[in-house]
């Protein structure tokens, strides 16, 4: 049962790189006062009222050039590219944009940061966004056989 | 100041994503697939990041304002709303579909495949289209 529980998961990895996105979290809180939400840094650059926008390119930034380095100073290889179709993709990418703009936040904001406030918004997101996540994935994957 | 905070915090924020192996989009789906092989990854680097946040905000909203602003910018709506339930639900149905959400997403563009930027495009086009229309 427990090793079933824990079959492909990497337990320092995991733990460790959970570490790492809280600290990233407590910093930007800590010395910013902003939440580190992914959908929220990002939007907020199509907000024409919103006037500090270099910061968020910075941590979208900062985003690519940390991964960039973890595989480039540790032996975690590049993981390999989606199998899903281009129009699976773009749908996809759609839902997540569309979704995440529309509910105030995504695995990060609401997840992450929204749970360790206690926000009834921010549980009630993730407990939707996974649940529907996982009815989705068993709908299109093993009703449908698409993804 | 400020300015290096935000890129050294991106910079935790993608190291984090692609340690744990979130950027990996099957990993991701692993999660999602609890009727197929599930892979419990996601629930360990969550368990880990809520953990260290659970604690640290709890300290650190204790002043009065950030080392480096004047106020703490944090959400100001409490109650749960239509947007709130139809956006999470459309979120985790487009997630199960690629297995990328706007983090790793992001962090993934370091990979250089076609993939993850036609990803990103497509998720700021439905991003702008719900500002737009919903």
């Amino acid at each position: 049962m427990i090793e079933s529980f824990l079959s492909g998961v990497n337990l320092f990895n995991t733990l460790v790189g959970g570490l790492l996105i809280g600290t990233s979290a407590t910093l930007l809180l800590l010395f910013n006062g902003r939440i580190a939400g992914i959908s929220g840094i990002a939007f907020g650059l199509f907000n024409q009222s919103i006037n500090d926008k270099l910061w968020r390119w910075l941590f979208l930034l900062g985003l690519i050039v940390g991964a960039a380095s973890l595989h480039f100073f540790s032996d975690i290889a590049i993981p390999s590219a989606s199998q899903a179709s281009k129009s699976v993709i773009i749908i996809g990418g759609f839902l997540v944009g569309f979704g995440t703009y529309l509910g105030s936040g995504c695995t990060s904001g609401h997840g992450v940061c929204g749970i360790s406030r206690f926000s009834n918004r921010s549980i009630t997101s993730t407990i939707l966004f996974v649940l529907f996540g996982i009815l989705s994935m068993t709908f299109f994957r093993h009703v449908l056989g698409l993804i | 100041m400020k300015n290096i905070i935000a890129i050294l915090s991106g910079i935790l924020f993608g190291l984090g994503l692609a340690a744990s192996g979130m950027t990996d989009t099957a990993k991701v789906q692993g999660f999602l697939d609890v009727f197929g092989v599930w892979d419990a990854s996601l629930v360990f680097v969550l368990f880990a990041a809520v953990g260290t946040t659970f604690f640290s905000f709890r300290v650190l909203l204790k002043r009065k304002a950030p080392i480096l602003d004047e106020k703490f910018v944090l959400p100001l709506k409490t109650t749960i709303d239509k947007p709130l339930i139809i956006g999470a639900i459309i979120f985790g149905i487009g997630w199960s579909l690629v297995g990328y959400c706007p983090g790793p997403a992001f962090a993934a563009l370091a990979y250089f495949q076609w993939q993850s930027l036609l990803f990103v495009a497509a998720m700021l086009i439905g991003a702008y289209t719900a500002k737009k229309f919903a």
